[in-house]
Order: structure tokens, then C-alpha cells, then sequence
């Protein structure tokens, strides 16, 4: 069979169609699984009292400066958000009479979306499952920043060598056998450290002893594909008041890595293409050229 | 010269060219204070939008603008319409000059530029990372697209080199460039198939931040057909203003019958954006009557607008229909790309952005450069073809009056 152009378009047909509709069972990705050692931390909103503890001592392990957030002057931490100074924030959701607070860090989600975004692996997880980050990898695309689902990872936007920021689970303490500094500082035991399954399991058990004090659900079991940050909520108020969106079980890059492999795969599709497109260029060039020399 | 491009000729500072200079200098001085100060003073960008125009615009919208040498390749060497060879140069250039300022607009954008020497390395690679496989083919293909260009600076080196040297360099490459030309405009071909669509698929993974109008698994198919309809709405646009203004016969005829080629592309991606909508169940989007769907409706109209004025045969050969269809072209594109990464990115409910002025001045600043460049290297090198008196020497100044044969 000759090649034309036709060729080459049934190409580039092919290999968009592959793109877009049923992709080869053979290529899914598979679910990825908390790694064996996996670590996490468990935090119950209904034991919070918002002391803010976990926010200095946080701020102390991780050499942060002090935020003063949108009150400019302040010269107090009083930051409104996670921001590039900030891994780890107490906020107050208030609805009426109904009250709770809430801890924003990095969920450290099982197949997490910045780590699968990121150009040259400055994301990373290591062998218990938290998300790190290595500055020296980063070239400060912020690509992690759009894809996170949860908005945790921020950038230093006042400096001229910014790095981005966000809560790696004290692993440098983790290291030396101690805990992270936000669970160590708790006076509550709002949020607590442990193997993930542990975790788990506690965090079942309390909604079993005491159905009436929580919201029917552990946040980060398995929203988007598993986090190994979980969540407890006091009954009557949902996720999403507290700024933990409904993303469904789904990972993040399950779609987009998905997709972008089937077309790549092996990189037989390009390479196929190039073939084609050459060989289809060589013989119109011929072609012409024979035509102009018939012209003369 | 041995071949039928030929350098305009005339002054090089123009009106056009000092206006631009000034332009040019202003964000240049805006760019010093983003490197002293960061990015936090100098835009609008935030940490709900870590993203703003030097991305959406310079490198989305730019690059796909700057596809009218892929657009033009694909129709003259693979749809092998041969006739239209001339237009390949001056659409090389733009392509060159649009996609070489995406680069450079990236590292204004890039925090840690300094840590940018790590991505070719291919032992740092993370195979997942779709920006990845954008950002080694955009840089792969700046650098096809010059060495595409390159015969326009050898021609000229080898008939009047300011330097002997670079006039016996230019003579060894040019033979040795002709040998590599085929799979090099393959390359051309391949490598903007590759990153325009993947492009695209950089947004797949914001399920939950991109309005359900714009997130869908079609995303990189509609990049890829999106771009070549920019791309060669850019070279009409471009052909019709370069006749204007250099006093060149009008190409516009010429032109007509690839635009039918382009009322396929329309349609074909007008039959994706829609019936992909439909068949995920997310048409009542469209008739919600807010702000996204008025978004959307807009688009469809710039897309759906020239795909039917193309179809008649008198319409493709009115050159002012014709202009006004590649502006569309143009317009509709950009506003597809700007919603899908930018006007429907919704990471929070409160959250905001809307660019500062002087990064809006960055923007202009290097559009402006494009145009000095752009005016310089046609002045100078053959690359605009259809002009049909001799090449002037440079210094002699004034556009040729078209005198009779080349």
C-alpha cells in the first residue's frame, strides 16, 4: 500500500480518536494504593477549640516568617489562607449558631495531582506517602498551583527567588523519630499522627460510638482516589462548608494521564506519524518537481 | 537570488517601527522591576490564579496564532497544494518570531527560571507531566522553525554579506541544508500536531476548576483544530496587511480556495465542541443565560460566523469578507483558548483575577517586538514572495513601484 496523504490523516484521526473515546483496556491506569509504610493525620473538627497552637508551632519548625495576611501593618501572624508563608491554617466557618473550625494543610492525596503535573519531579512522594517538595527541581511554573484540587500549594509572589510552599508533614522531624509540629502542639488531640490504616480505623470508630456528634462521613477515605489527611466534620455540617469540595472517588490524573499516554504510548504514534508525514512530503516534492520540469 | 522571494527593501525606521520601539522600551523597564521585585507587584496574579495573560495569552493564544506555518505546511506538503509555496515564507517568520516570544515569555513567567537548564535533561524527566511534553517540543520546534528560515539569511549572505566569512558559511550550509529539508518540515509538521493538542490536555487534569463548558476529554482534539484555524487565519490576515503595506499584488485569490479547506476545520470542530457537549449531557449549560454561557454563545457565533460565509464561492473571493473572516477566525480561537484556561477557571468561589496594566504592558511590549522583527527581516531577507520588481539595495530606500517581471 502506498502511503498518501490520506495515510497521514487517517492517522492523526486514529490517534485523536484514541485520544478521546474508548481507550484500550490494556493501558488504564491502575489505582494507585498508599504506599505499606503509609503515615497520616487525622483531624476531628469537633475537638477543635481554634487555639491556633499548631499554626506557631508549625510556623517555628518550618522557619516561616510571621503573615500578617490582608491586615496590612499588622505585625501579628494572622494570615486568612494558606499562603507562601503559611503550611498550616485554622479557620472558622460560621453559619448562624452553627460553628466549626477547620485546619488547611496539604491533604498528601494518594495519587496527587501536583506530583503528577510537574515537569522534572520537584513533587514527589517518598515511601510513607507524603507529598515533598525539592526547590531545587522547581522552576516555579505554578502548574501545581492549577491543578491541585484543594488549592494547597502557594507561591512566594513579594519575593525575586520565590519558592512554593506547602505542609510536607514535618518529614524532617519525621525523621528524627518525632512528631509533625502541628500534632505535637495540639493540646486537644484535634489532629493526631499515625499509620494511615490506624487512622482509618479510629476515625470509623468514632463515627460508629457517636453517630450524633459527626457528619456521616471520613473526608479523604476516598475522595479523589484517597488522602492521607483525614477529616472529621460535627454532624450537620457537610464537607464543603469547610472547604473540602465533593471531587468524587476519581484521581485527579487518572483522565489526564490516561489520555495522554494512550496517544504516547511508547511513543509509536508519533514516531508512525513522522514516518508518514516524510514520506508523504519526499514523494509530493517528487511530484512537483517532475511537473516543473515538465512545464520548461 | 534563486528564488522568487525577495527583500522589500525601503527605510527601516518607519512610524510603525518607532512606535513599536517605544513600546518595546517601556515593558522592557517593567521587566527589570519583575526580576527586582517578583511577580506579586508587577501582576495580577494570585494564588487562586497562578496563572495570567503571559500564559494564557503569550503562550496559548500566541503559539496557536503563530501556526500559520504549520497550517501552511500542512496544505502545501501534505495536502500537496503546491501553488501556494510563497506564502510559506512570510509565515515561517511570524511563526518563528511568535513561537521564539512564547519562550521568552515563559521565563518572564517561570519563579525559578534559574532551575530551567534541568528540563532537557532527560534523566529528569517525569513522563506524566504534559507540560513537559509541551515545553520540549516548543523548544524543539523554535528551533526547527529557524533552521526552516534559515534559506532566507543564506540567499542573502551569499549574495551580500556584511562579513566574508559568514558569505563562505552561508555558502558550505546551504547545500547541506537542502539535504536535511525533508525530515526537518516533517518535523515541522509533527512537533505542533504534538504540543497544540497536548495544550489542551494541560487543563484535563482541572476537572473541578474548569467550567463544565470547557472541561471535557475532547480538549486536546479541539487545541488541535482550534490552532489550525488561527494559524491560518494569521496568514490571511498577515498576507493581506503585508500586500497593503509593501504595495504587493493582492494574494487574496490565491488564498481562496484554502479556505475551504478551512470550513472543513470549522466544521469539524463546531461538530466536536457541540456534539461532545450533547452527548455528555451538558447542553442545558449553554441555555443557562450567565455569564458562561454568554461566553460560550460568543465563541460559537466567531466560530460558526466564517465557517458559513467561506462556503460561497463569492464571499472567498471577496478579499474584505474574506479579512473580516480571518479576524473572526482569529478572535474565536483566542476567545475559546482564553475561556478554557482562564475566564472559566474557577478555583474558588471568591476568587479573582484581572491582568494589572503593567503586566498588560508586557504583553503589548512583546507584540511590539514581533512587529520590529517582523518589519526588519522582510526589509532586509527574502521573504515576502510576489514582489515583482528587483530587490532593492538596502539604503536606497522607498518601496519599489512594481515594474514588469521578476
Amino acid at each position: 500500500m502506498s502511503v498518501t496523504r490520506r495515510t497521514v490523516l487517517k492517522g492523526m484521526a486514529a490517534a485523536a480518536a484514541t485520544s478521546v473515546t474508548g481507550v484500550p483496556k490494556a493501558l488504564a491506569r491502575e489505582r494507585k494504593k498508599p504506599p505499606a509504610g503509609a503515615v497520616g493525620m487525622l483531624y476531628d473538627a469537633t475537638r477543635c477549640i481554634g487555639c491556633k497552637a499548631c499554626m506557631v508551632k508549625c510556623k517555628e519548625a518550618n522557619q516561616l516568617p510571621p503573615d500578617p495576611g490582608g491586615k496590612m501593618g499588622a505585625i501579628y501572624d494572622a494570615p486568612d489562607d494558606l499562603t507562601g508563608y503559611t503550611k498550616n491554617v485554622i479557620k472558622l466557618y460560621r453559619e448562624g449558631d452553627r460553628i466549626s473550625y477547620m485546619k488547611a494543610q496539604c491533604m498528601h492525596c494518594v495519587d496527587p495531582a501536583c506530583v503528577s503535573v510537574c515537569m522534572i519531579g520537584a513533587f514527589r512522594k517518598d515511601k510513607q506517602g507524603v507529598v515533598t517538595y525539592d526547590p531545587g527541581m522547581c522552576v516555579g511554573c505554578r502548574y501545581c498551583m492549577m491543578a491541585c484540587p484543594f488549592n494547597v500549594p502557594k507561591y512566594q509572589w513579594d519575593v525575586a527567588f520565590p519558592k512554593i510552599v506547602k505542609c510536607e508533614m514535618c518529614r524532617h522531624l519525621l525523621a528524627e523519630g518525632k512528631l509533625p509540629a502541628c500534632v505535637e502542639a495540639c493540646p486537644r488531640e484535634a489532629v493526631i499522627f499515625g499509620k494511615l490504616e490506624d487512622l482509618k480505623a479510629d476515625a470509623r470508630n468514632r463515627l460508629a460510638a457517636e453517630p450524633g456528634r459527626y457528619f456521616p462521613k471520613v473526608y479523604g477515605e476516598t475522595d479523589g482516589g484517597g488522602t492521607q489527611v483525614l477529616y472529621l466534620s460535627a454532624a450537620g455540617i457537610p464537607f464543603e462548608k469547610l472547604g473540602l469540595p465533593d471531587i468524587g472517588d476519581q484521581p485527579l490524573p487518572e483522565l489526564s494521564e490516561t489520555l495522554q499516554h494512550a496517544v504516547y504510548q511508547g511513543f509509536v504514534a508519533p514516531i508512525v506519524l513522522y514516518g508518514a508525514l516524510g514520506l508523504v512530503i519526499y514523494r509530493n516534492r517528487k511530484r512537483q518537481s517532475s511537473e516543473e520540469e515538465g512545464d520548461k | 537570488m534563486n528564488s522568487h522571494f525577495r527583500p522589500v527593501g525601503g527605510p527601516i525606521l518607519t512610524g510603525t517601527f518607532l512606535v513599536s520601539a517605544a513600546i518595546f522600551i517601556v515593558s522592557v523597564a517593567i521587566l527589570i522591576w519583575r526580576f527586582i521585585v517578583g511577580l506579586g507587584p508587577t501582576t495580577a496574579m494570585n494564588d487562586l490564579y497562578p496563572w495570567g495573560i503571559w500564559i494564557t495569552y503569550d503562550v496559548v493564544v500566541g503559539t496557536a496564532l503563530a501556526c500559520g506555518g504549520y497550517a501552511v505546511a500542512l496544505l502545501c506538503y501534505v495536502l500537496n497544494k503546491g501553488k501556494y509555496h510563497h506564502l510559506i515564507r512570510p509565515a515561517i517568520l511570524t511563526s518563528a518570531l511568535g513561537y521564539s516570544l512564547a519562550g521568552v515569555s515563559v521565563i518572564i513567567d517561570l519563579g525559578r527560571y534559574w532551575n530551567v537548564w534541568k528540563v532537557p535533561l532527560l534523566w529528569n524527566w517525569n513522563r506524566n507531566s504534559i507540560l513537559l511534553e509541551v515545553a520540549i517540543c516548543i523548544m524543539t520546534y523554535v528551533v526547527v522553525l529557524w533552521i526552516e528560515l534559515a534559506p532566507a539569511f543564506l540567499e542573502k549572505w551569499e549574495e551580500d554579506a556584511p562579513w566574508q566569512w559568514l558569505r563562505n558559511l552561508s555558502l558550505k550550509i546551504h547545500p547541506w541544508l537542502n539535504r536535511i529539508l525533508i525530515p526537518l518540515l516533517a518535523l515541522g509538521i509533527l512537533l505542533p500536531t504534538m504540543h497544540q493538542s497536548s495544550l489542551g490536555s494541560m487543563m484535563l487534569i482541572a476537572v473541578h476548576k474548569l467550567h463544565k463548558l470547557w472541561h471535557t476529554p475532547m480538549l486536546p482534539l479541539l487545541f488541535l483544530l482550534s490552532c489550525i484555524v488561527m494559524g491560518y487565519a494569521a496568514v490571511v490576515f498577515e498576507t493581506a496587511l503585508a500586500d497593503k503595506v509593501f504595495k504587493l499584488p493582492r494574494e487574496t485569490k490565491l488564498l481562496a480556495p484554502l479556505s475551504v479547506v478551512m470550513v472543513v476545520v470549522l466544521f469539524a470542530f463546531l461538530a466536536v465542541r457541540v456534539g461532545d457537549l450533547a452527548l455528555r449531557g451538558r447542553l442545558g449549560l449553554i441555555f443557562r443565560f450567565d455569564f458562561y454561557s454568554f461566553m460560550f454563545l460568543l465563541e460559537m457565533a466567531l466560530f460558526v460566523i466564517p465557517a458559513v460565509l467561506l462556503i460561497f464561492r463569492r464571499f472567498r473571493y471577496n478579499p474584505g469578507v474574506e479579512f473580516l473572516c480571518a479576524m473572526m477566525m482569529m478572535t474565536a480561537g483566542l476567545l475559546y483558548r482564553f475561556d478554557a484556561f482562564l475566564v472559566g477557571f474557577k478555583p474558588a468561589p471568591n476568587a479573582a483575577y484581572f491582568p494589572s496594566i503593567p503586566e498588560m504592558f508586557v504583553t503589548l511590549g512583546l507584540v511590539a517586538f514581533e512587529v520590529m522583527a517582523y518589519l526588519f527581516i522582510v526589509k532586509i531577507f527574502p521573504i515576502l514572495g510576489g514582489v515583482t520588481h528587483a530587490a532593492p539595495r538596502t539604503g536606497h530606500g522607498g518601496v519599489g513601484v512594481p515594474a514588469s517581471g521578476g
